[in-house]
């Protein structure tokens, strides 16, 4: 945690362009949220304790998505700055791709389903 | 910096610098594996999907309700969890150059990571026992694929520890090793991230179905 003595400073200076510095209070806060993160859906799904599926199905994902965020900021130590942007410019490039790929097979591929007959409902028509 | 003078006074114009300049070694690893990472990502993202498409076709087969037994996997998730924060303790006494704490660290995050890995494959063997094998259904097929794709990505992540160890032990935390340390580190948070995905996707939406 402590950069206190030369070599360890001058070594910091030269090779960690930009990389948010790791601390021990990082690494436990983020822990603990995951841990939080990880028990409440498990919890919803396990006691039942949301009154619809279909609610219990978009908490589920929204404490997902909070604890991705977690994760990228407290154990990948995620910041705007590392590498002069060009990390957060990979991700966010990486993101609007992994949407578009998920998005775009899950909608084509119900609509396919959706709008194809299924055989044993196509031989009763005349 | 300044645009060398074309030495050969032609007057065709230059495209590039003519000083190129020296980079320390490894200065732009974290940049390229960063961006391996996310191409990672990328596989994950078509193999979530197709779990998506196909996860609701049980060809009359058994379903996540049947199969599923989310005690395992939420202690399966926790080795995985544990094992993040023992991997961020094994960087913060890298930093602080105590190579014994160090090696300490690396080999109970091994420790967890090869639990993680057991209780997934008693889970697989037991799902093949009772007939649920990947070529029963799509949806059977794409849990394999996605579960088995990460579970292998964690094996590897094993090895890879193994090896860094090794390292450590015979060379010490010298600038290299403390290089490929920080590469497994983002590997391995990278997993973690990855798991939060599949056990919230996979198993949790899967039982509620």
């Amino acid at each position: 945690m402590s950069t206190d003595t030369h070599a360890a400073g001058a070594h910091d200076h030269h090779h960690d362009d930009g990389h948010a510095h790791s601390t021990f209070s990082g690494y436990m806060l983020g822990f603990v949220l995951s841990v939080v993160l990880t028990a409440i859906p498990f919890w919803l799904v396990m006691s039942g304790a949301l009154p619809s599926k279909q609610i219990t199905a978009l908490v589920i994902m929204a404490f997902a998505v909070v604890q991705i965020v977690v994760h990228m900021i407290y154990f990948l130590h995620m910041n705007t700055k590392s590498e002069n942007g060009w990390s957060m410019m990979a991700l966010i490039f990486t993101i609007v791709m992994v949407v578009i790929a998920l998005s775009g097979s899950l909608w084509v591929m119900s609509h396919l389903n959706s709008n194809m007959m299924p055989i044993h409902q196509m031989s009763g028509m005349k | 910096m300044t645009i060398a003078v074309n030495p050969t006074q032609t007057g065709e114009p230059l495209f590039y610098l003519a000083d190129e300049h020296p980079h320390p070694e490894g200065y732009s690893t974290s940049l390229g594996f960063w961006i391996y990472l996310m191409s990672d990502c990328l596989i994950f993202a078509i193999l979530f999907a197709t779990f998506g498409v196909l996860g609701g076709n049980y060809a009359a087969g058994p379903a996540p309700k049947d199969l599923f037994d989310l005690n395992l996997v939420a202690v399966n998730t926790s080795m995985l969890l544990l094992s993040s924060i023992t991997y961020g303790f094994a960087m913060l006494t890298m930093q602080q150059n105590k190579v014994a704490q160090t090696q300490i660290w690396l080999a109970i995050t091994g420790l967890f990571g090869a639990a993680f890995i057991g209780i997934e494959l008693t889970e697989f063997a037991h799902m093949i026992h009772e007939g649920a094998t990947p070529q029963r259904s799509a949806f059977l097929s794409a849990f394999f694929t996605l579960v088995g794709t990460h579970g292998l990505h964690v094996s590897c992540g094993l090895i890879w520890l193994v090896t860094l160890m090794v390292q450590v032990g015979k060379f010490g935390l010298i600038e290299a090793n403390r290089r490929r340390l920080m590469c497994l580190s983002m590997f391995w948070h990278f997993l973690d991230v990855v798991w939060i995905g599949v056990f919230t996707f996979v198993y949790l939406l899967g039982v509620l179905r």
